[in-house]
């Protein structure tokens, strides 16, 4: 009961100051938490791979969600890509600021860019995690 | 900012390979491990675009 007890008890949180830089760096560019961490090679390549998908989804026009309400499927869908394009970082940011943001339209090539956006955010997310780990020390 | 028309298979296969290689660096924990997992995403990305293509191909008739 008692070696019970000791398996599941929790490991200690990370202080805050050992993974906040990183994971807020690397939210604001990607791979720029691997940076900090002194992983330059998958920095690199964290920051092409969500740099290239964002900016491919950018020219074939695709839409950025907005927060907007609807059914129930819609608020889930919108809010959802809303969070995932917010997750580029400076990226989505600069993009909304220069006025790349496009209206959702018909087409494959749109429809293709709406969804290199999101899931650039989504991989940013990834990376985030990972420079987490690594300031944690879960992870070399 | 230019304009990309990209076919269904350039814009799948790109969003291949940017995702297995994003997959692979953040999955595993030596760099053998995470090229190959890098290859295996992107294998399986592309097995899943021919083998889908073609199911829509023959179920279209």
């Amino acid at each position: 009961m008692a070696a019970a007890t000791q398996n599941t008890k929790k490991e200690p949180t990370p202080p805050i100051s050992s993974w906040f830089g990183p994971v807020i760096v690397g939210w604001l560019i990607p791979g720029g938490g691997h940076f900090l961490l002194k992983q330059r090679w998958r920095a690199l390549l964290l920051f092409l791979s969500v740099t290239l998908m964002f900016l491919f989804g950018l020219m074939m026009r695709g839409a950025m969600f907005k927060l907007e309400q609807g059914d129930l499927l819609t608020t889930v869908i919108n809010y959802g890509g809303f969070v995932a394009n917010l997750s580029s970082g400076a990226l989505y940011m600069l993009s909304n600021m220069l006025g790349y943001d496009q209206l959702d339209v018909a087409g494959h090539v749109h429809d293709y860019g709406t969804k290199f956006l999101v899931t650039a955010g989504l991989l940013n997310i990834l990376a985030m995690v990972d420079a987490f780990e690594i300031a944690t020390k879960k992870k070399s | 900012m230019p304009k990309m028309n990209l076919s269904h298979f350039e814009a799948a296969f790109l969003f291949a390979l940017f995702a297995s290689v994003v997959l692979g660096i953040v999955t595993k924990r030596t760099d053998n491990e995470r090229y190959r997992y890098g290859a295996y995403c992107f294998g399986c990305f592309l097995l899943a675009l021919f083998g889908i293509g073609w199911l829509m191909k023959l179920g279209h008739g």
